[in-house]
């Protein structure tokens, strides 16, 4: 930004013709970004019927009281949104650390100087992320259907694959199930929490939503590849060079000098793929739609269907704002824990 | 770079998109609306047409391909060279957005394809214009029909045909089974007897989706019911609808019936086309299915039977909903009267195969499509699913915990049902 010093007419001049450059943007975010989302806060806590604008007459304030439905209820309302958030909270554990991990050895794979044909690999490891992800997930209906594919495969293999978008069991509840333990007189099965009893809370994501979260991984690793690559070729080599000579084998080098180094990367990658995994949408919409039994519903998801589908826009705004909260405390303590911890450590 | 990350742009961007909605304050443009060259609705009272005929209409249908989108073309046309008002027909690619997003900005279509349930949320905000006890047809729609689209009594918009459940039956396993017309099941004993002879190893003997808009039929034939007569009370955890679930859920242990999603199929018809299924529960519009992705395949079309409480199906409908807001309602009457005129239903049964909503056409559909007979005959008998506002929530609720059937008390998903039920209807 430019300096405003109020210091002779020149200096002004140069502050007006900074703001004029930066009007355009200014304009255009104020516009489609911070009116929109100042609408949104505003229908949240309304009961705006989606009938007209909605600062006309006749739509009220109704204070928290769309919040309270959905976080404090015991109806419907909290149930979705209990069982979504459980559904999300699974889909970004297992995303978000699978994704940056399989990037990262990726990247390293690709920026070996010795490899042959580097140039093709990182194309081909980057196409998912150029393709429309709607045309991924039809692939991908294709690919986990009853008797798709997958499942061929596994059956050379002597697995009887599951109906994959079809299977509502949780991969966690069939673990347990295969060791006896069930939600029949569980001690789990009596807590509740958003509606949703703490059996189904360990559900861990279902079969059908494995799938997808096969596909975020599969899709996104080469996104973040390409970050990482960038990142691994910031280093000097010679830093690797004194590594060496100071006798560190190859996975010393990479756990006590290459990691530290790429920190800042690591941060980015998991803060991007954090905000990105909360927000799945699209792959719901064309997908599932939710089901099988709730199992793949987003809050992502939730929200436009109160809004589109049952015409209920304040729900659905609240149920946006719920989720950005969710994000931004989650980005903020992510933040405090890698800035504090060393990696390789 | 640590201090520079995008913050949360897609959240901003689903916040937009609700908005989007509400942008009556921008001049934002309403997919619902005309496009360009056309007159908007909302300006054109004092019409560049010729004064008499009236503002010019929009029609925002959903259609299911081109057999339909041309018909009503063909019939918004015929009824425009009639009246002298101009009419055009939007086809819509996700109709219930598109509608939201037009009532939201005070801009909604004149006509549009309206479901049910749909259809009590934008009653129940005087959006509507409640015309059809005006039509000079009024009287000729099916009572059951009329009932589907009745909000607080009164008669909002003109049914514009409807569908209901039957039990397809695959004929060529029906006499490999060594079975004959005399065969075909009256009975709940009947049914279960039937789909375990015709149950092998690569296929089961029913099929149906796992929802309730297909296994509610044997609620319905149970005797059971979603909500009480007035309206008021949900009455889902009867006796009557345990029994139901307890017949589906033992057939499907015995191994006859199964979920259609169990054996890899989209939909009924999909396993029943593949010959996973040699019967399947299905709507009238199996027969368009049929004849474009499996031609080969033979069926029957027979009246789904009877059980403890009688015969029983479920039927689906849209209706002709017409905005309050519209400039041009005694046009837009005039234009639902030619559309659900005798003659134009049974136009729209020959292109795309739905059937009349009118009792009148009746006959002559039945003589047209003799083999289609059970599903019109069960228009006498078919009940409406929930349509209150808020109760689409709870449908998908049950059909989620119907997913879990297999493994669940039917007691225990009533219950849950019933008390989510209630709560929306106490909502009210």
């Amino acid at each position: 930004m430019i300096a405003m010093r109020p210091r002779g007419s020149i200096h002004g001049n140069r502050a007006l013709a900074g703001w004029l450059f930066v009007a355009p943007a200014a304009i255009i975010v104020g516009l489609f970004v911070l009116v929109p989302v100042l609408m949104a806060a505003w229908v949240s806590v309304s009961d705006w019927s989606g009938i007209g604008p909605p600062f006309a007459e006749g739509v009220n304030f109704v204070g928290a009281e769309n919040y309270a439905e959905l976080l404090g209820g015991t109806g419907l309302a909290t149930r979705d949104l209990g069982t979504a958030l459980r559904n999300n909270l699974f889909y970004v554990l297992l995303v978000v650390p699978l994704q940056t991990a399989i990037a990262l050895g990726l990247a390293i794979l690709v920026n070996r100087r010795v490899m042959r044909a580097r140039g093709f690999f990182r194309t081909a490891f980057y196409f998912p992320s150029v393709t429309s992800s709607v045309a991924i997930v039809v692939l991908w209906l294709f690919l986990f259907s009853a008797t798709g594919p997958v499942n061929k495969v596994l059956s050379w293999i002597w697995i009887d694959g599951p109906n994959w978008f079809q299977d509502p069991r949780g991969i966690f509840h069939i673990v347990l199930g295969a060791f006896g333990i069930t939600g029949q007189d569980n001690p789990l099965a009596a807590a509740n929490f958003l509606g949703i009893s703490g059996w189904e809370w360990v559900a861990g994501p279902s079969v059908a939503m494995s799938a997808f979260i096969l596909m975020a991984v599969f899709t996104t690793s080469g996104t973040f590849m390409l970050l990482f690559i960038a990142a691994l070729q910031q280093i000097n080599a010679e830093v690797e060079e004194a590594a060496m000579t100071d006798g560190a084998n190859a996975w010393q080098r990479f756990w006590y000098v290459t990691l530290p180094m790429l920190k800042p990367i690591v941060f980015t990658v998991v803060t991007l793929g954090l905000i990105g995994t909360w927000q799945v949408f699209d792959q719901i919409y064309v997908g599932t739609q939710g089901g099988p039994a709730k199992t793949t519903l987003t809050p992502a998801y939730l929200s436009f269907s109160a809004a589109f589908n049952n015409h209920d826009w304040p729900r659905g705004a609240a149920i946006a704002f719920i989720l950005f909260a969710i994000i931004v405390v989650l980005t903020v303590l992510q933040r405090l824990w890698i800035g504090r911890t060393e990696v390789g450590r | 770079m640590t201090h520079r990350f995008p913050r949360v742009p897609a959240i901003l961007a689903a916040s937009a998109l609700l908005l989007a909605a509400c942008g009556s304050g921008f001049e934002s443009e309403a997919p619902g609306s005309t496009p360009p060259g056309s007159a908007d609705p909302g300006s054109s009272t004092d019409a560049s047409t010729p004064a008499e005929p009236g503002a010019d209409l929009t029609i925002l249908i959903g259609s299911s391909g081109d057999a339909e989108t041309n018909l009503v073309n063909d019939l918004v046309a015929e009824w425009s060279a009639e009246s002298g008002v101009n009419a055009e027909v939007v086809v819509a690619s996700d109709l219930n957005q598109q509608l939201s997003q037009g009532f939201s900005s005070n801009n909604p279509p004149d006509l549009f394809y309206l479901s049910t349930d749909q259809m009590a949320a934008y009653a129940a905000t005087d959006s509507l214009e409640p015309y059809a006890e005006s039509l000079s047809n009024a009287d000729d729609f099916y009572p059951n029909l009329r009932e589907a689209f009745t909000y607080d009594g009164q008669f909002m918009c003109a049914p514009k045909d409807f569908s209901t459940l039957a039990l397809i039956i695959n004929e060529d396993m029906w006499t490999d089974a060594g079975l004959t017309e005399d065969d075909i099941p009256t009975t709940w004993e009947e049914l279960a007897s039937v789909a375990e002879q015709l149950t092998t190893d690569e296929r089961v003997g029913l099929a149906y989706g796992p929802e309730v808009q297909r296994i509610g039929v044997f609620m319905a034939e149970a005797g059971g019911a979603f909500i009480d007569d007035d309206g008021t009370t949900a009455v889902v955890d009867s006796p009557e609808n345990a029994e139901a679930l307890q017949y589906v859920k033992d057939q499907m242990a015995a191994g006859s019936f199964s979920y259609s999603s169990d054996l890899g199929a989209g939909w009924g018809g999909e396993a029943f086309g593949n010959g996973l299924a040699a019967m399947v529960i299905e709507g009238n519009w199996i027969a368009g299915a049929m004849t474009n992705d499996f031609p080969d395949v033979n069926y029957i079309v027979a009246e789904l039977p009877e059980g403890p409480g009688g015969k029983g199906t479920i039927q689906y409908t849209n209706c002709w909903g017409m905005a309050a807001l519209s400039d041009n309602i005694p046009g837009a009457i005039s234009l639902v009267e030619h559309l659900t005129s005798t003659e134009s239903q049974l136009a729209a049964a020959e292109a795309f195969g739905v059937m009349p909503s009118v009792a009148s056409a009746a006959e002559e559909w039945k003589s047209a499509f003799p083999e289609f007979a059970a599903f019109i005959d069960g228009a006498e008998y078919a009940i409406n699913l929930p349509s209150q506002p808020g109760t689409g929530d709870v449908i998908a609720d049950f059909n989620s915990q119907l997913e879990t059937l297999p493994a669940t008390e039917p007691e225990t998903i009533l219950a849950s049902v019933q008390q989510s039920l209630q709560a929306a209807l106490d909502d009210q």
